[in-house]
């Protein structure tokens, strides 16, 4: 206080003040309430009108699922004991439905003794991922991966796989595990053929015909090495001869290996797919190549050639123009028109590339804005380090536009896996829709109504619900920049 | 008077001869020659928007231009993407808010181009870059990230990256001018000591007390037009134009 006077303006201080600690925060329920819920008129009345709305819709759902019943064999039979346990006018969830029928939502018509591929399949898919989502925690992923290896091993188990697929299915998930663990490099390659696995899986058949069409990568790869110098011309080679073989020569081929030795799983027909599995095999390829599509039209979009430019713009304008079913229509009915007569272009297969061009048209839309939002010195400083365009971008713009962009992009995803139930208008077996209404349409489960909605629902609330905490995680663990 | 300088320097670096360029219709950079000698040191002064920037980033290519000729090391710009990415890999560059990039560790920034551009193995790579960190004596910040460090540690870690490509030729576009007065006496002596290894820089500043220490050459633009070049001693001490003057009288007046 009488460091200062009017009168003597000038002012030396002699003794520095030491730091404090901050002032402890003012905490507590009561006070957090006033603050919060109670600091005024309006506020008043919006709360208690809150919490009307809130009683209102919990009072009415909740006597419907405490009276739910577990074990019932039918509809009838589960109605019985709602009206014996809690009166003649009580109603009640029939969740039995699920319990009965839980494996027609999982696998849809996918033969039982079969069940073990898909499970196989997803639970090498987070082998497959694991070195890539979790690249930055090495504790997070091997708690994924034993995760991914013990509930595959008991789920298939209880599912009744056959001894012999047990043990190859145990050996082969511990070789991964221990390929990631001693060998990441390695990985990153056994990850690249997890697609072509997963597709033997799912539709079984000859395991030479997913490996031709994976031969047909390789040799695009090998000519555009050996190639590399001619430039963009090496790389229309490389798509020229990979497009020759696996049209002329790939069927030839796997014909011949599998007659000299024949590595076959019992196939499984596309529309034998139904429920959870289908959306899942839907989903996760579209959302694999979604991106990198996606990626690559956003750089399109902004790039200096106007021809590339132009095509960029009118794919997407054209794709996020128009519905996804109208794609899919064209997919499952208009293509046939297209395609040479007789030529057996799978079902699913023209599906997951519609939902992908779909999905990559608003990735694209969504990346750019990340690449926009970078500062223009940061491709500055790339140039100006002798960086080229394809280095630039992936060493300094890429990585930063699409961390940028990961909330966008992970809502792009969820979407788009929600969207997979659309399929329904094409005759596939999605779980919401199609595989609800055939167990409806069962004598025993007449009548059901909410029941499958509310358990296709909640199973699709997790999965996204995961996604989205997944990509909350990343953006935790990639924030460095402390802008 | 600029060839007594150049007499005990090197044969040219940079010749840019009739140099024009325009951003739609407004006219930038309007006949400018610049030769540049190995081993000299210039400063570019002149007020905002005089064209100071535009040009030192023809140099490198940063900025196309569309009338003249500008040849670094015996190496014509033109639309040549090779002859381009040869000039940039010898020509470094800081700027004013140093661009380092701030997903990669001081480290990695600095290793990055050499590994990539000039295809040097990951150690060596980091050997060198640690060389030039301890050269501007930041060595212990190698493994944070840009955004941990001050501005002046910044600015010298973006000198130290340019450093590390061995580049023939510096170019500065107002390094010290988003920084604060006590980091811009370590970044200016950091760039003196690069001065006085010999290295040929052109460097935009408004700092005139560097220019008198290790300029050999001065040049004032204005509108895009080299006004005035001299010796630092007679350009601050006999300025010639009336345009010089007022400049001069306006940046030391306070
Ligand atoms: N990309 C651009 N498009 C159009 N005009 C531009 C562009 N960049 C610069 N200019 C104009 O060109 C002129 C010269 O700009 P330049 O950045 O070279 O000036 P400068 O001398 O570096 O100025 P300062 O000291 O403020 O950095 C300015 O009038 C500026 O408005
Ligand atoms: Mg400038």
């Amino acid at each position: 206080m009488s460091d200062t006077h009017a009168q003597t303006v000038s002012f030396v201080r002699d003794s520095m003040l030491p730091p404090e600690p901050p002032p402890a925060a003012q905490a507590g329920a009561i006070r957090w309430l006033r603050e919060n819920l109670f600091s005024g008129p309006l506020n008043i009345l919006l709360t208690l009108v809150g919490f009307g709305v809130l009683w209102l819709v919990a009072s009415t759902i909740w006597p419907w699922l405490s009276h739910s019943v577990w074990n019932a064999g039918s509809m009838a039979e589960c109605r019985k004991i709602i009206a014996a346990t809690w009166g003649p006018d009580a109603s009640g969830a029939c969740l039995a439905l699920i319990k009965n029928r839980w494996n027609q939502f999982v696998f849809g018509f996918y033969p039982s003794a079969l069940y073990w591929r898909p499970v196989l399949a997803f639970g090498m898919l987070f082998l497959a991922l694991a070195p890539v989502l979790f690249s930055e925690s090495r504790s997070a992923s091997r708690r994924v991966m034993a995760l991914a290896v013990v509930l595959t091993f008991v789920i298939a188990q209880i599912l009744g796989a056959p001894g012999m697929a047990l043990v190859l299915m145990a050996l082969a998930m511990l070789a991964w595990v221990a390929l990631i663990e001693l060998r990441p490099g390695w990985a990153l390659l056994a990850s690249c053929l997890y697609p072509f696995v997963a597709v033997w899986l799912l539709w079984g058949g000859s395991l030479w015909s997913p490996a031709m069409a994976l031969a047909g990568f390789v040799i695009g790869y090998l000519v555009w090495r050996a190639l590399s110098r001619l430039g963009m011309l090496a790389f229309a080679l490389a798509v020229l001869a990979a497009a020759v073989w696996w049209l002329l020569l790939s069927g030839w081929v796997a014909q011949a290996l599998a007659a000299a030795l024949p590595l076959r799983l019992q196939p499984v027909s596309s529309d034998q797919f139904g429920g959870f599995v289908l959306s899942i095999t839907i989903g996760v390829s579209g959302i694999a190549m979604s991106l990198p599509l996606g990626v690559i039209l956003a750089l399109a979009r902004r790039s200096d050639l106007p021809v590339v430019k132009m095509f960029a713009v009118m794919f997407i304008e054209f794709i996020r123009g128009v519905p996804l079913i109208t794609l899919l229509f064209v997919a499952s009915l208009l293509l046939n028109y297209f395609l040479p007569p007789g030529t057996n272009f799978d079902i699913i297969l023209r599906v997951i590339i519609m939902v992908t061009l779909f999905a990559s048209a608003y990735m694209a839309e969504v990346i750019r804005g990340g690449l926009a939002a970078l500062p223009k010195g940061q491709y500055e400083a790339a140039d100006a380090l002798g960086l080229d365009y394809w280095k630039a971008q992936r060493l300094i713009i890429l990585p930063q536009a699409l961390k940028i962009s990961i909330p966008g992009i992970v809502s792009t995803f969820i979407g788009m896996f929600k969207d997979t139930t659309l399929v329904v208008f094409v005759g596939l077996f999605d779980p919401l829709k199609a595989m609800a209404d055939t167990i409806r349409a069962s004598f025993e489960w007449k009548g059901a109504y909410w029941e499958p909605y509310i358990f296709v629902g909640s199973i699709f609330f997790i999965l996204c619900f995961g996604m989205s905490r997944y990509s909350m995680y990343l953006e935790r663990r990639l924030k460095r920049d402390h802008r | 008077m600029q060839t007594q300088t150049q007499s005990q320097l090197g044969g040219p670096a940079i010749e840019i001869s009739k140099l024009n360029k325009w951003y739609g219709t407004f006219h930038v950079l309007r006949d400018v020659d610049l030769t540049v000698s190995r081993g000299e040191r210039i400063v570019i002064a002149g007020p905002s928007g005089s064209g100071k920037s535009t040009l030192i980033r023809c140099i490198n290519r940063l900025e196309e231009h569309q009338a003249g000729r500008i040849v670094v090391d015996g190496t014509e710009l033109t639309n040549d993407l090779k002859n381009i990415d040869k000039v940039r890999s010898e020509v470094g560059m800081v700027f004013q808010h140093f661009n380092l990039f701030p997903h990669l560790t001081i480290l990695e920034n600095c290793t990055l181009a050499p590994i990539w551009v000039r295809k040097i193995p990951k150690r060596q790579a980091e050997e060198t870059a640690m060389h030039f960190l301890t050269k501007v004596k930041i060595p212990d910040q190698a493994h944070k990230y840009p955004g941990q460090l001050s501005g002046g540690q910044q600015q010298r870690v973006a000198i130290a990256r340019s450093l590390c490509m061995k580049p023939r030729i510096m170019l500065f576009d107002e390094p010290t001018s988003a920084l604060d007065p006590e980091m811009i006496k370590e970044v200016l002596d950091t760039m003196i000591e690069l001065a006085e290894e010999g290295m040929t820089m052109l460097c935009v500043t408004h700092e005139m007390g560097f220019a008198q220490a290790v300029a050999h050459r001065v040049i004032f633009m204005d509108q895009g037009q080299i006004v005035e070049q001299n010796t630092p001693r007679e350009f601050f001490n006999n300025p010639q134009s009336e345009r010089t003057k007022l400049f001069l009288s306006q940046i030391l007046g306070h």
